[in-house]
């Protein structure tokens, strides 16, 4: 499913979801519930912003010593008795999985929510192996069962209202009584967690993502509510851990500062209810956990990524908060992205991963009000790495060619300012005349993208430049008003 | 498979144009592993004993749990059968193999079933023993092996979790200099659990429901005066 790429499509893929009720309802709870609860959280914590700042700085440092850090990390969890390894690319992850599990002998692998397994498109590749991948996250598990692709990063299900979970559980559990009622959103937590559990306990191999890997120790951590990804871990014979290069973390104390600042970001919790650190497998002497333990780094294009200022965007913790809090994610949903990270952290990361010949709509995407930036647990500039692949976008001809003219033909005005200012004053009067009446327009040449979907004020007063002017004059009239008495 | 691994290695390196054998990077990553240093740590929990276990308290019920603090170790089991009486749930509990639970006065509760090991999910109700408490979020720390299985956190509808009021931290650090002074420098048990409170999801609506895949209860035994 999620290999599927339609971000080119990007406009489409809005229009679509901007006309879709069902979807729209969903949508409209996603800014009420997350924004309120992370500045809540964020309130109640005096020392947030710094820790804010603390968390940036630790990402900083370990990218900028990221080959010594995968190096020390690789030791510690060879030297607890489990396996490391890389893959340079999604069709080497899947295959060193799929092989982890052929040679045990598997036939079914519950999953905790793992973004890496969806930017792979894992389950496919597992399904056609004859490996039956059942996801145990519920947002993941009513996903799975409609063969749809994540709309959100912490959740995947935003998009779906319980009328719809509610049909999809009748037509999959039909070995379930089909008279029972399904109307309140605990029964059908209900009948997951028991439809679930059956699969938690036959499983041969759990596969979980992981919010992040200490070099320090070589443990892996898993952040749940749900505790799904504690029991896939915990209960099959093998744990196989997908993570990408940029999840490792020095030191236990670094980490305690990242999760500081996650849940707060996430959910508004002051902390996530299970927070798992996994280090090897089962022990001697231990009566439960996997005998064996697997983690697969993935590099997958991150380390390009390095090299330059996109190197910023590794310092990403998945927390969602920079989507909870866009506009443009409210208006169109995750899906419309068209890949596996939506809003403004996936307008940065896919270019990055899926090139921007593909991503480049999503960097276009964004008004730039900056939302996504005052969020940020790490303080990662979405907005200034949006501009980076806008003008790479540009440099490399892949603007479209009216866009491009358009662009041409306001340089050549705004170069030349004895001939933009009377130009600019001139169209504005003329707008103003022909909008007097109105306020406003609901069709305007050459601006039918912005009009078919909404109306185009009338401009008021002067030109921005002339009020602009017009304001300095005033400043320096009352500076200079005031200048005698200040001297007395 | 080394050579993606190699490839990997490359790649990074060229991005960041070093060649991993610098001497100045090396010792600060080395520094950084040994040294730990904490960062920002809140003021929020840095208390006088006393206050840090009103805030654990208060904490453990913001997150949706329950507590109870009992005078001393020896009136665990019969807090044990009140819960599973005033919950209408068999009297039977599963508990590890840790010896401070098996010096406890099980005799006192003759109708109280105790049973020891991992669980299969067949059992309604666990018993485990905390190695710590973190007063600045209200989290229980527990630590893997036959004392206290994983899956006693995890399988049991109900999970009762006995922590001392000398265990209580103030915040996440002093746990881990805890863990290092039991497992050595970079050495950890192969499970460290933190749990704030009991399971829960969002995903359907965003309505926020109890009792998703794990525990849909959890009750803190907070045990023992504080002695500073």
């Amino acid at each position: 499913m999620s290999v599927q790429i339609t971000s080119p499509r990007f406009k489409d893929n809005a229009k679509k979801a901007l006309a879709d009720a069902p979807l729209q309802a969903a949508l409209s709870k996603v800014g009420p519930g997350f924004i309120g609860r992370r500045a809540a959280a964020a309130e109640k914590l005096p020392e947030f912003e710094a820790l804010r700042d603390s968390a940036r700085d630790i990402k900083n440092h370990t990218l900028a010593h990221l080959d010594l850090y995968l190096e020390r990390f690789e030791e510690k969890v060879t030297a607890a008795g489990g396996h490391v390894h890389f893959a340079v690319d999604a069709a080497e992850a899947r295959d060193i999985v799929t092989r982890i599990c052929r040679d045990l002998g598997a036939r079914t692998v519950t999953k905790g929510k793992s973004m890496i397994s969806e930017e792979i498109g894992l389950n496919d590749h597992l399904d056609a192996a004859g490996i039956e991948p059942v996801e145990t996250d519920l947002g993941e598990y009513l996903i799975q069962i409609r063969g749809e692709a994540p709309s959100h990063i912490i959740a995947p299900a935003i998009h779906l209202n319980k009328e719809q979970v509610e049909a999809d559980f009748r037509r999959v559990h039909d070995h379930l009584a089909p008279e029972r009622n399904l109307s309140e959103p605990t029964a059908l937590l209900a009948e997951a967690r028991g439809e679930l559990r059956q699969k938690f306990l036959m499983a041969d191999v759990g596969i979980t993502g992981a919010n992040f890997l200490v070099a320090e120790t070589g443990t892996s951590i898993i952040v749940t509510n749900e505790g799904n990804g504690d029991l896939t871990q915990t209960l099959p014979q093998a744990h196989i851990v997908l993570a990408s290069l940029e999840k490792l973390v020095p030191t236990l104390e670094d980490v305690s500062q990242l999760l500081r600042v996650l849940a707060r970001s996430a959910t508004g919790q002051e902390m996530s209810v299970y927070t798992t650190f996994s280090t090897g497998p089962r022990r001697s002497e231990d009566v439960d956990g996997p005998a064996a333990y697997h983690v697969v780094i993935l590099d997958n294009g991150r380390s390009a990524m390095l090299a330059g200022q996109l190197r910023e965007m590794l310092r990403c913790i998945r927390c969602g908060a920079c989507m909870n809090h866009c506009p443009v994610y409210h208006a169109v949903g995750g899906h419309a992205y068209g890949w596996v990270y939506p809003g403004p952290m996936g307008a940065v990361l896919t270019p990055s991963l899926i090139g921007i010949e593909k991503g480049a709509n999503l960097p276009n995407a964004s008004t730039f009000c900056g939302r996504c930036e005052e969020v940020c647990p790490v303080r990662i500039p979405l907005p200034k790495l949006m501009r980076h692949w806008r003008e790479k976008e540009f440099e490399r001809h892949l603007t479209p060619a009216p866009q491009r003219f358009g662009l041409g033909v306001w340089a050549f005005f705004a170069k030349r300012g004895w001939l933009y200012r009377p130009a600019t004053r001139l169209a504005m009067g003329a707008l103003a005349l022909a909008g007097r009446s109105k306020g406003r327009f609901s069709s305007l040449p050459l601006a039918g993208g912005w009009t078919s979907h909404r109306e185009f004020p009338a401009p008021q007063g002067g030109t921005f430049q002339a009020q602009w002017r017009a304001r300095k004059a005033a400043e320096a009239e009352k500076r200079a008003a005031r200048t005698p008495e200040a001297a007395r | 498979m080394s050579s993606s691994r190699d490839t990997v290695f490359a790649s990074v390196r060229r991005a960041l144009g070093v060649n991993s054998k610098e001497a100045p990077r090396r010792q600060e990553v080395a520094d950084r592993i040994a040294g730990h240093p904490r960062g920002l740590v809140p003021a929020r929990a840095q208390l006088p004993q006393a206050e840090r276990i009103a805030l654990f308290r208060d904490m453990v019920i913001a997150a949706a749990a329950s507590i109870d603090h009992l005078p001393s170790t020896d009136d665990v089991p019969a807090a044990v059968a009140a819960y599973l009486r005033s919950r209408n749930l068999p009297m039977t509990i599963l508990r590890g193999a840790d010896p401070r639970l098996g010096a406890l006065p099980w005799e006192r509760e003759p109708t109280l079933d105790v049973w020891i090991g991992a669980s299969d999910g067949r059992q309604l109700a666990g018993l485990s023993h905390a190695f710590a408490g973190v007063a600045e979020s209200g989290t229980l720390v527990m630590l893997s092996g036959p004392d206290n299985p994983s899956t006693l956190n995890l399988l049991p509808d109900h999970h009762l979790v006995v922590v001392q009021a000398d265990d209580v931290a103030a915040d996440y650090e002093s746990v881990w200099t805890r863990i290092r002074d039991r497992y050595g420098a970079g050495v950890m048990p192969r499970t460290v659990n933190w749990i704030t409170g009991p399971s829960r999801s969002a995903d359907i609506e965003q309505t926020l429901l109890l009792g998703a895949h794990g525990p849909r209860s959890l009750h803190v035994l907070l045990v023992g005066q504080t002695t500073a």
